[in-house]
C-alpha cells in the first residue's frame, strides 16, 4: 500500500478554504452592494483598474481567486461522492483541470491590466 | 420508585433461517432510572430468552454494547429511557455486517486496529533495570485523550466515509495511531504511516465529524485525523519537494 | 452454527437524510458549488476590467439583475456559512499546547474570528464603503 498523494490537492485546498473563510464573505458583500445599485467607491473602474495594475494587487487577486478556485474544486470533487457519483476519476480530472483554467485565465486578464 | 411500559422495536436477524433483517415489537415495564441495556435485559429474561445482544460491564467501560438507538449510534448501558419517547427503536451498530439480532460482526474493524501498530514501539528497547520511561505531565497530556478509547466502534457506526467506503481505516483506529505517534516514549510513526498516510488511511476522511459528536468516551477522532493530514502533507513536502529535508 | 453475517449497503444517493448531523455536514460540503460559481463571476470581471472602462462598467451594470441579486444572497449566505463551519473547524485541526493545558477551542476559534471581523472592517474601509 502506497502512501496517498493527496497532499497535492489537499495541501492548496486547505490554503484556499482558509482563504475563502476570511476573505470572500467580504468581497460577495462589496459586489452585492454593487449589484443593489450602490457601487462602492473602490470597486470603481480608477480605482479597481489602479490596484490590479499594481505588482501587490496582481498578487493578491491571483492568490484569492486561484486558491478559492481549487478550494471549491476540491470540495465539490468530495461532494460529488458523497451524493453518489462514483466516476472519481473524471469528476477530479474535470473540476481540477476547470480550476486550472480559471487561475490561468486570471493570471492572462491580471497580465493585461 | 416510578415504573413505565417502555415499548422496543428490535431488529431481529437470525442467520440459521433469516434472509432479511425485520423489526419484533416488545412492551416491557421498566423502572423511570434504567437504561436501554436493563430494558433489553428485562426483555429476555422476561419475554424472549432468544434475543442477542452483547454486553458485560454496564457501565460505559467495556464497549461492547454499542447499538444504534433511534437512529444514533449509542451504548445500550448509557443511554437513559427517560429520554426517550414513545416507541425506542434499536438497531445493531450501523455499518458493521449483522451477526445476529444486535450482534454485529467487528472482524473489519479488529483487522485495521491491528494494522496501524496500537502499541508503543520504543527506539531501542530497554531492560527492566534501566528503570520506567519517564514522562513529563505536558508529555503525556499530548495523547492522553486519544488513549481513552474503548474500541466500541461507536464512531464508525456514525461515520458515513466508513459506511461509504469500508476500505476507510476509520475514526477510532488511526485515532490510536495518533495516540501512539503522540507518546514521547514511541519512536513508530514512520511504521504507521505507511498504513495512514494511504488513500485508504486519513485521506478518505472528509470531516465529517460525527465520529467526535457520538464518542461516549470523549475521544476526538475528527481531531485526531485533521492533525494527521497536515502532518502527512507536510512529510509529503519533504519527501518530493526539499529531498534533503528527510531523514 | 453457520456464521452468515447480513451485510446492510448504505444507500450511495440518500445516506444523508438519515441524521440531521450529516444534511449539516452537505450543506457546509454545497457551499463550494456557490462560491465556486462566485470566483467563476469574479474572473468574469477580471476580463470585463483588462477589456476597458466601458466594458467593466457594462459588468457592475449586468449585476444589478434581478438573477444577480438572488445570486449574490446565496453566495453571502454560503460564504458565511462556509467561513463560519471553518473557523470551528481550526480548533481540531491546530490544537495549541502552552504549558501542561491545551487551549480551551474557543479561544482558537474566537481568535479567528476577531481576525475575521478585522480583515472584514479593513476591506470594507479600504474600498471606501465608510
Amino acid at each position: 500500500m502506497a502512501k496517498s498523494h493527496k497532499p497535492v490537492v489537499w495541501f492548496p485546498f486547505a490554503a484556499g478554504g482558509t482563504v475563502i473563510a476570511f476573505c470572500i464573505p467580504v468581497i460577495v458583500l462589496l459586489t452585492s452592494m454593487a449589484a443593489l445599485g450602490h457601487v462602492p467607491d473602490g470597486l470603481g473602474y480608477e480605482r479597481m483598474h489602479a490596484f490590479a495594475a499594481g505588482a501587490l494587487g496582481k498578487l493578491v487577486i491571483f492568490s484569492v481567486v486561484a486558491l478559492s478556485l481549487w478550494s471549491s474544486a476540491h470540495r465539490l470533487r468530495c461532494t460529488c461522492f458523497d451524493f453518489g457519483l462514483r466516476a472519481d476519476k473524471v469528476v477530479a480530472t474535470v473540476l481540477y483541470l476547470a480550476a486550472v483554467a480559471g487561475s490561468v485565465a486570471t493570471a492572462v486578464y491580471l497580465l493585461r491590466i | 420508585m416510578k415504573q413505565r411500559l417502555v415499548q422496543l422495536e428490535v431488529l431481529r436477524y437470525n442467520p440459521d433461517t433469516d434472509s432479511e433483517a425485520s423489526f419484533q415489537r416488545y412492551e416491557v415495564v421498566c423502572q423511570d432510572e434504567w437504561v436501554v441495556l436493563d430494558a433489553l435485559n428485562k426483555v429476555k429474561e422476561s419475554i424472549d430468552p432468544t434475543l442477542n445482544y452483547r454486553w458485560s460491564c454496564h457501565m460505559a467501560v467495556c464497549g461492547s454494547c454499542g447499538m444504534m438507538i433511534n437512529g444514533e449510534p449509542k451504548l445500550a448501558c448509557h443511554a437513559f429511557l427517560r429520554d426517550y419517547e414513545g416507541v425506542i427503536r434499536i438497531e445493531p451498530l450501523a455499518h458493521f455486517p449483522i451477526e445476529r439480532d444486535l450482534v454485529t460482526a467487528p472482524d473489519d474493524f479488529m483487522e485495521k486496529l491491528k494494522r496501524v501498530k496500537p502499541y508503543l514501539i520504543p527506539q531501542q528497547k530497554r531492560s527492566l533495570d534501566e528503570g520506567e520511561n519517564r514522562q513529563t505531565p505536558a508529555q503525556l497530556m499530548k495523547f492522553r485523550q486519544y488513549s481513552m478509547c474503548i474500541n466500541c466502534m461507536l464512531c464508525y457506526a456514525a461515520c458515513p466515509e466508513y459506511g461509504l467506503t469500508p476500505k476507510f481505516i476509520g475514526p477510532a483506529a488511526l485515532t490510536l495511531a495518533h495516540r501512539y505517534n503522540q507518546d514521547s516514549r514511541d519512536a513508530g510513526r514512520a511504521e504507521r504511516q505507511e498504513v495512514a498516510a494511504t488513500h485508504e488511511g486519513v485521506w478518505e476522511c472528509t470531516f465529517v465529524g460525527a465520529c467526535s459528536e457520538v464518542c461516549p468516551a470523549h475521544v476526538d477522532p475528527a481531531s485526531a485525523l485533521q492533525q494527521m493530514k497536515i502532518s502527512s502533507s507536510i512529510d509529503w513536502l519533504k519527501e518530493h519537494l526539499m529531498p534533503w529535508g528527510s531523514k | 452454527m453457520s456464521r452468515r453475517p447480513l451485510v446492510r449497503e448504505v444507500p450511495p444517493t440518500s445516506w444523508f437524510f438519515r441524521h440531521p448531523r450529516y444534511l449539516r455536514y452537505m450543506a457546509r460540503e454545497v457551499t463550494c458549488i456557490f462560491i465556486g460559481a462566485y470566483c467563476v463571476l469574479l474572473v468574469v470581471g477580471l476580463q470585463r476590467l483588462a477589456a476597458g472602462q466601458a466594458s467593466y462598467e457594462a459588468f457592475l451594470a449586468a449585476l444589478r439583475s434581478p438573477a444577480s441579486i438572488v445570486f449574490h444572497a446565496l453566495a453571502l449566505v454560503a460564504a458565511v456559512y462556509h467561513a463560519a463551519t471553518w473557523f470551528n473547524a481550526t480548533q481540531k485541526a491546530m490544537p495549541v499546547q502552552v504549558g501542561e493545558d491545551f487551549l480551551p477551542g474557543t479561544v482558537i476559534s474566537g481568535a479567528h474570528y476577531v481576525a475575521w471581523v478585522v480583515l472584514s472592517f479593513v476591506v470594507l474601509f479600504l474600498a471606501g464603503v465608510f
